[in-house]
């Protein structure tokens, strides 16, 4: 139970937010008097504490404090958050770095302007039971895959490896794997490699394949929005990442809070919502998004880890050029 | 245990320690036993009560798989129009109330095939067909499973998306198209089965009154618990998460596995309880019961108070039944005893205790009323015998007086005589004594004097020394001397004398002019002779008998010449036989030493300082005998001495 005990950074992030609450006081009410801005944000999927960040800053007024009246956007299955960008449905949106790049191929004219997930939480699980020890075991093997940009870290992977395996689509449960339906799964660390765990099956059953650790280190979740939103509203966007940044440190610094916050959106969205689970997503959204103790990029899209994902994508075929780093990241900032 | 604690105190101790004692073991072993025999029929109850269950959670799915499966099976034998083959599914959902609704999923032959998959389903009694014009199903569980496993299976539990968010759980199987030896999957027949029915029943299974039954996935989620937030929201594995509890991991990876048990546990509540599960093998799920481990033993621990009461109060019957027992005994002896105390006291008219049983203590009453009476008896009898004895005694002082009557007592006896004095002394060792003395003139010169010891003592004695005495004086007033006195009397005396007693008498008369002493011994001490030169010595043994134990005895004269000055001290035994505490006597010696020490003393004082001395030496001892002491001082006459 790490974080039970007062430390010292926990105070000074403790201290901190007590400011800002002293702050937002004041600047609520300046708020008020300018009127909060509307925007929309879509995540990557359903509530939960992949979000964690963007729910508790909404929750805890954080963005109002920041001068917007934002809502989110429920995401799932049935919402894509690149599309809800694309069209302008979303003012601002939760994309994976592979997709956005796609997206940019594509013509979308979207910018980074911060990236959440700094490492790849992408993995493959396979069962020990079925024999596979490295990479090359899967050849040949059933792999469910998840649809459209999800499937690219994993198609890398086979690419890096040389495998031809039989790619079976791979809902958002996984159960098939879990009754023996396919030999590898498609799985996120903080996501569905604990459902996998919570299903009855201990770690040490399983033989999992992090695509980071295997030179595939794909950003994930960063925030998106198209290059107008940005030109439009500069302030709008600044506020916005600032505010979800710190949602997303008010979560770290306070999980429990952070979790029941989640619960709650999730009861809402009638989400199945089990508290381990979030908590658990929480600890390994910590580790994603300020991987290093330095804490040095964060919130902020690497150079290198750009280049690296646009080399992958570029060997994949799957974009043609090279987009212009700058023109892609833009930390936006406030117009004062 | 104090031993000066009461009888019934000690009877209530020992025998409700021991009661007490004993029913405790009883009890608790009972309690034990009772615990094992509850856990044994628990296990059994549990294991009927889980099968009971399985089975008619296992009749209905089996009977949804056989139905799917027999779709599948008409699908795979005949070649269906789009119209037959709503039909086929209308009539399936229609007649089979379990199934809420089927669908027949097909595989599309291409990547740009249309999807074909028309869907039946209740609601509100209609049903409603849903073409299903997406590829959604896809990427559903039911579809994917089923095709890539090629096999009957069921979905785990999820909530339904038509608005009622009922539980539902869908059994989908595939069915091929078989040609030329190839097998080529055409599609997946799937029902779906809304799970309220299951979820009630379950929720139903009454065990007890807190005990409850809960039902795991082969996930191993929750799907019903009395808890509500816990359905679909939690597996076992994450509440052994959240309770880092290793072991309820393991217990669940068992569970899932299909496998049964009956085992203690700890339900989410901290309540240790004992769980059986069981699989429900069509879909691999396991219904689990739990047994409140309080609840259960609240029987056996309601018996084993409802026993503890009861024994509680056999044992307190029990005390008062000893204590009533104990009063009975102890009762009847107290009251003995303040009787005892009564009889103690002399009061001999105190009731006794009634005797109303014949135990001991009726027969120790019994003796003690004999006691009572015996004593009481007794008691009188003493008391008549110490009036008679005390009659007597009076007598005997009576006697005593008459006896003391007879003495003479006055000295000096003859005081107009100066040839002589005399003063003599008697010390009775009882009331009346046997020893006695006498002196008389016979005639105007002669002094007759006597000293005599009868034998025995008391009222015989005395009469016997009155009848001696009154012979003697009689007899020596017709002038005869000692001897013939002494035979005499002797002679009156041992005539008709039953009672065979005898007198020792010394007898002498003495010329009171010419000092001469003439006398004789019947048996009696030998006086002594002072003279006046201030030597003592006894008179020569003339050996005489008693007198009174033989008739026709003679007794010699003896002569013994007085000086003027001369003394003649007479004694009776019971001087040289005193004793003292160390049961020594006086003897000869003594009496000499203590005569030689009270010469020159004038004859009162002479008589009073040996008596005196004869006290001295006895001391406290009691006196045995009879004293008596003469002694005659001889002065001579006027003309002898002139």
């Amino acid at each position: 139970m790490s974080g039970t005990r007062a430390t010292a950074p926990g105070i000074c992030v403790t201290l901190a937010v007590l400011m800002l609450f002293a702050l937002m006081t004041a600047s609520a009410a300046s708020a008020a008097e300018r009127t909060l801005k509307k925007a929309t944000f879509i995540p990557l999927w359903s509530p939960q504490a992949q979000f964690a960040g963007f729910y508790t800053a909404l929750d805890k007024g954080i963005y109002r404090k920041h001068g917007i009246d934002l809502t989110i956007i429920n995401g799932g299955p049935n919402y894509s958050s690149a599309e809800y960008l694309r069209s302008g449905k979303a003012d601002f949106a939760a994309l994976w770095l592979t997709t956005a790049l796609q997206e940019r191929a594509s013509g979308v004219k979207l910018v980074n302007i911060a990236q959440i997930v700094q490492d790849s939480s992408m993995m493959l699980v396979t069962r020990k039971a079925s024999g596979i020890r490295t990479p090359a075991d899967l050849n040949g093997k059933k792999v469910g895959l998840w649809g459209g940009d999800f499937a690219i870290p994993a198609r890398a992977f086979f690419g890096k490896f040389h495998l031809r395996v039989q790619e079976v689509p791979q809902s958002y449960t996984v159960n098939l794997f879990l009754r023996g339906g396919i030999d590898a799964a498609s799985a996120m660390w903080y996501n569905e490699y604990h459902t996998i765990l919570n299903a009855g099956i201990d770690p040490d059953e399983l033989k999992v394949f992090f695509l980071k650790d295997e030179g595939l280190n794909l950003p994930e979740d960063g925030l998106y929005a198209l290059e107008k939103t940005v030109k439009n509203d500069p302030d709008l966007a600044a506020e916005f990442v600032s505010a979800s940044l710190e949602g997303w440190e008010y979560a770290f610094a306070h999980p429990d809070e952070a979790v029941d916050i989640m619960i709650k959106y999730m009861r809402d969205a009638k989400i199945p919502a089990n508290r381990m689970h979030q908590k658990w997503m929480l600890a390994r959204m910590r580790d994603l998004i300020i991987p290093r103790e330095d804490r040095s990029g964060y919130g902020r899209l690497g150079e290198s880890d750009y280049a690296a994902t646009v080399k992958i994508l570029l060997e994949a075929g799957i974009i043609p050029v090279i987009p212009d780093f700058r023109d892609f990241a833009r930390r936006p900032h406030a117009g004062r | 245990m104090p031993a000066d604690r009461s009888i019934a105190f000690r009877l209530i101790l020992v025998i409700t320690l021991s009661g007490t004692l004993i029913f405790s073991a009883v009890l608790g072993y009972n309690y034990y036993r009772s615990r094992l025999v509850l856990q044994n029929e628990l296990e059994h109850n549990a294991e009927n009560l889980a099968m009971s269950s399985v089975n008619r959670v296992e009749t209905v799915l089996t009977s949804v798989t056989k139905v799917t499966e027999g779709v599948a099976r008409s699908l795979e034998s005949g070649r269906y129009s789009h119209e037959e083959l709503l039909g086929l599914l209308r009539a399936t959902v229609r007649e089979n109330s379990e199934i809420f609704g089927a669908c027949t999923a097909f595989e599309p032959l291409s990547a740009k095939a249309r999807p074909y998959g028309p869907y039946y389903y209740k609601q509100n009694g209609q049903l409603i067909y849903d073409p299903e014009v997406s590829f959604q199903y896809l990427l559903q569980d039911w579809y994917q499973i089923s095709r890539e496993l090629g096999k009957t299976e069921w979905t785990e539990p999820y909530y339904g998306d038509n608005g009622a968010n009922t539980l539902m759980a869908t059994c989908s199987t595939p069915f091929y198209e078989i040609s030329g030896g190839t097998r080529r999957l055409k599609g997946i027949v799937a029902s779906d089965v809304s799970l309220d029915w299951l979820t009630g029943m379950v929720a139903s299974i009454k065990v007890l009154k807190t005990g409850y039954a809960f039902l795991l996935s082969r996930n191993g989620t929750i799907v019903t618990h009395p808890s509500k937030e816990m359905i679909m929201n939690e597996t076992i594995f994450s509440l052994a998460e959240a309770r880092n509890d290793q072991g309820l991991r393991a217990l669940g990876r068992k569970m899932i596995q299909g496998k049964s048990d009956f085992l203690p546990y700890t339900d989410i509540n901290g309540r240790k309880s004992w769980l059986y599960y069981a699989p429900i093998p069509s879909v691999g799920w396991t219904l689990a019961v739990v047994f409140p481990e309080a609840e259960l033993l609240a029987q056996v621990k309601k018996l084993s108070l409802t026993d503890a009461a009861m024994g509680l109060t056999g044992i307190l019957l029990l005390a008062i039944a000893v204590v009533f027992i104990a009063r009975s005994i102890t009762t009847p002896l107290q009251a003995l005893a303040g009787a005892t105390a009564a009889i103690a006291r002399g009061d001999f008219e105190v009731e006794l205790p009634a005797v109303r049983s014949n135990d001991e203590v009726g027969t120790l009453t019994t003796a003690f009323q004999v006691m009572k009476s015996s004593l009481k008896e007794y008691i009188s009898r003493l008391t008549e015998t110490t009036a008679a004895k005390e009659r007597i005694e009076s007598e005997l002082n009576i006697a005593h007086d008459i006896q003391m009557g007879l003495l003479p007592k006055t000295f000096p006896p003859f005081p107009d005589r100066h040839e002589f004095d005399l003063f003599a002394l008697m010390e009775p060792a009882k009331e009346v004594g046997g020893d006695f003395y006498d002196f008389f003139l016979v005639d105007d010169t002669h002094l007759c004097f006597v000293i005599a010891d009868v034998s025995g003592k008391g009222v015989p004695a005395a009469l016997f020394m009155a009848m001696s005495m009154t012979l003697i004086k009689a007899t020596a007033r017709q002038g005869f001397p000692p001897d013939e006195i002494l035979a005499r009397v002797n002679n009156e005396l041992s005539r008709d004398n039953d009672t065979c007693m005898f007198v020792t008498t010394f007898c002498g008369v003495l010329d009171t002019e010419t000092g001469e002493l003439v006398y004789a011994n019947g048996g009696h001490n030998l006086p002594l002779h002072l003279k006046s030169g201030n030597r003592v010595s006894w008179l020569p043994k003339s050996g005489g008998l008693m007198v009174g134990a033989m008739e026709g005895i003679s007794y010699r004269r003896e002569q013994l010449l007085l000086e003027p000055g001369d003394r003649l001290f007479l004694y009776t035994d019971g001087v040289t036989e005193a004793m003292n505490e160390q049961e020594e006597i006086f003897s000869d010696q003594r009496l000499e030493r203590s005569l030689s020490a009270v010469l020159g003393h004038g004859l009162r004082e002479s008589v009073d300082g040996i008596m005196a001395h004869i006290r001295a030496f006895s001391g406290t001892a009691p006196q045995s005998d009879d004293i008596t002491l003469m002694m005659i001082h001889y002065n001579g006459t006027k003309d002898s001495r002139r």
